[in-house]
């Protein structure tokens, strides 16, 4: 038994380990094709010299370092982000539905920065500072609200979620009735996700949550498995539920907030990206890795996509994902309904 | 027993009459109050002998009353579609904007503006009423996909998917079309004003048919709140029943939100309080959330007048911020059947 139990572990083990170098491989590929694609092509070559700081073409490295590689990092950055947060909160309620964007917890982020952009005309760092807070209370609150009885009943975390999520989204529609429409029209990009006009100071901040926190989440991650045996088997596994749990939902939080700082909520990278990483890792177990690395690409593709598909239309990036991801889900629904799994 | 039965008929039968007599209360509290306050006598006369030369009759007839209808019509609405949907989904959770209705709507009339170029509000109700139904159809037809038919979850599932499309392609139009933006704007925050004065007795045969559907089928729902298995054996074809059941709930969610842009949280929470005062029965369940939503939306209309010094406060952000804790609270309390 142990040994049949031990074989698929190894098997379940290498493939993930087979599809993260994949797509880390569709990664590379994509970032390469944004810096080099654009009204201005630049050689392969030429990135690679510009990148390592040796003699480059007139203009190569103005283009590359200073336009191009900001946009395309922060595309990679808010992708892991967004994958990593949302399989995390995916797995910890062991619920698609409930990712950080289902949740509420952007639609904090969100809506204290539209607060933010119509009441102050607030800009920039402002923003990200206010929008991280935003969150940080938004999921304090969840959190809280979702205690009970000296445990956090998951699906409770989730219900609480929706309804403190409605009514964020109820004030940020007020909100945007009571503005300029020109302001409006500037949160509402800012509330679809956009890396337009993104340069160096918005990269910084998120890469250096990165380096703390997606190492973290890894870590935390092997708890996941245990964790969603269920709360009295995880506990029997000796594993520390609560504060298992609420070190994953910590992480969570701020990689989804300091990614919707700095580019806005993109819509449904969160959502998509862990059923897709699942679906291509297969076994039971969570593929938190795998998924950021799904998020990144998408988020690499879609930026590349809205900036380039229609001539002279640049599409914030969110447009692209939402309309992207949006129908994919509708097919997964539909080829899951008709093959009998979907319940 | 039978003695109890019938004293608990007549407690029921009475709270009806309260509550009639409380939705007549509010309306009238609805046409007095504003930003200019009436007196009762005025707002008898206009309504009895209007007078257009009047000024204070124009506010009764041109605005006060004409919102009074559709925050009637459209509450009726939502409160019967979130039985309904609550019933056929077996989802305490369940409102209607989970079939994507809202979100279809809000689409079609992204499209009215943008393409079509509309600037009435009278426009906006036949696309709102196109994308809702569009919404309902698609979301069963996937739902019905595969094993079991169109069950609860898979109904959930694919009306929440369908509302990110529908999101993501209203997006693409708005971030690039800010003079539609700046109309559309306005319907998606869910109000009962500046909505022409006749797009009540518009609605109102799509309504009556609605609110026929929906008495009508009260055993049959009672029939699917216990569950498919005993539903059939309780001689009822399960698909059927659920596809009579979408049908009342895309005419009612349809026209109300045509009317009134999307409004979140009445659907949820009338039913809940509903059922405290009938509990599960939806012979009474049906007629309490036809009385008790009106009353909430016009109550809730009433507070955004008053609320603030200048403008108002539309009805869905009362509604929403008023519900966020009520909802809150009952995922809290109750333990809820997992989705």
């Amino acid at each position: 038994m142990t040994g049949i139990v031990a074989a698929t572990r190894r098997r379940e083990a290498r493939r993930a380990g087979t599809v993260a170098i994949a797509l880390g491989l569709v990664v590379l590929v994509l970032f390469a094709l944004s810096l080099s694609y654009g009204s201005f092509q630049v050689s392969l070559p030429d990135i690679v010299r510009s990148l390592l700081g040796q003699p480059t073409p007139p203009q190569v490295d103005y283009i590359v370092r200073t336009l191009r590689l900001p946009r395309a990092i922060l595309a990679v950055l808010t992708g892991l982000a967004f994958g990593i947060g949302g399989a995390i909160f995916q797995n910890l309620v062991r619920n698609p539905l409930a990712s950080p964007d289902v949740i509420g917890v952007t639609a904090g982020a969100s809506c204290s920065a539209v607060l933010a952009i119509v009441l102050f005309g607030a800009s920039g760092g402002l923003i990200t500072v206010i929008a991280l807070t935003g969150a940080l209370v938004t999921g304090a609150l969840i959190y809280v609200l979702a205690w009970r009885g000296g445990g956090m009943g998951t699906y409770r975390f989730v219900l609480v979620g929706i309804g403190i999520g409605a009514a964020l989204a109820g004030v940020m529609s007020f909100l945007l009735t009571r503005t300029d429409i020109r302001v409006a029209q500037d949160a509402l990009i800012w509330l679809t996700g956009s890396l337009n006009a993104r340069d160096w100071d918005d990269v910084r901040p998120l890469a250096l949550a990165g380096l703390v926190l997606i190492p973290a989440a890894l870590l935390l991650g092997r708890l996941l498995g245990g964790l969603q045996l269920g709360d009295d088997m995880a506990k029997g596994l000796g594993i520390g539920v609560e504060r298992g749990r609420l070190g994953l939902l910590l992480t969570g939080v701020l990689l989804v907030a300091t990614a919707t700082a700095a580019a806005g909520p993109i819509a449904y990278v969160s959502f998509m990206s862990g059923p897709i990483a699942a679906r291509l890792v297969r076994g039971g177990r969570p593929a938190l890795l795998p998924a950021g690395l799904v998020g990144a690409a998408v988020v690499l593709a879609a930026d590349f996509i809205g900036a380039h598909a229609i001539p002279g239309i640049i599409f914030p990036v969110g447009v692209i994902t939402g309309v992207i991801g949006a129908p994919y889900l509708l097919w997964l629904l539909a080829t899951a309904n008709r093959t009998g799994r979907g319940e | 027993m039978p003695d109890t039965r019938v004293r608990r008929a007549a407690a029921l039968t009475t709270g009806l009459v309260v509550g009639a007599a409380a939705l007549v209360g509010v309306a009238l509290l609805s046409l007095l109050v504003g930003a200019q306050p009436l007196p009762l006598g005025t707002v008898l006369d206009a309504l009895l002998h209007p007078d257009p030369a009047l000024q204070q009759h124009l506010i009764i007839t041109e605005s006060r009353l004409p919102r009074t209808e559709v925050g009637i019509l459209a509450g009726i609405a939502l409160g019967l579609s979130g039985a309904i949907i609550q019933a056929v989904t077996r989802n305490p959770l369940a409102e209607p904007g989970i079939l994507g209705v809202n979100a279809g709507a809000g689409f079609f009339v992204v499209i009215g503006i943008s393409v079509f170029g509309l600037k009435s509000l009278t426009g906006y109700v036949w696309f709102g009423f196109a994308g809702a139904a569009v919404a309902a159809v698609v979301v069963y037809t996937i739902g019905s996909f595969g094993r079991g038919g169109a069950t609860p979850v898979k109904l959930a599932l694919a009306g929440t998917a369908l509302t990110a499309v529908f999101l993501s392609f209203t997006t693409a139009v708005l971030v690039t079309d800010a003079a539609t933006y700046d109309q559309f704007r306005f319907w998606q925050v869910g109000s009962l004003t500046a909505r022409s004065t006749d797009v009540a007795a518009k609605a109102l045969p799509f309504m009556a048919v609605g609110v026929l559907i929906a008495l009508a089928s009260t055993r049959v729902l009672n029939a699917l709140a216990l569950g498919d298995d005993v539903a059939s054996s309780l001689g009822q074809h399960v698909g059927r029943a659920r596809l009579i059941a979408a049908v009342a709930v895309v005419l009612l969610c349809g026209t109300a939100t045509a009317m009134a842009g999307p409004i979140v949280f009445v659907g949820l929470i009338v039913p809940h309080a509903a059922r405290i005062l009938t509990g599960p029965d939806h012979r009474w369940l049906l007629p309490y959330a036809m009385l008790l939503a009106p009353i909430l939306l016009l109550l809730a209309d009433v507070l955004g007048r008053v609320i603030t010094e200048t403008g108002e406060v539309q009805v869905g952000i009362v509604t929403a911020v008023i519900g966020a804790p009520f909802f809150v609270a009952m995922a809290r309390r109750r333990r809820l059947a997992e989705l």
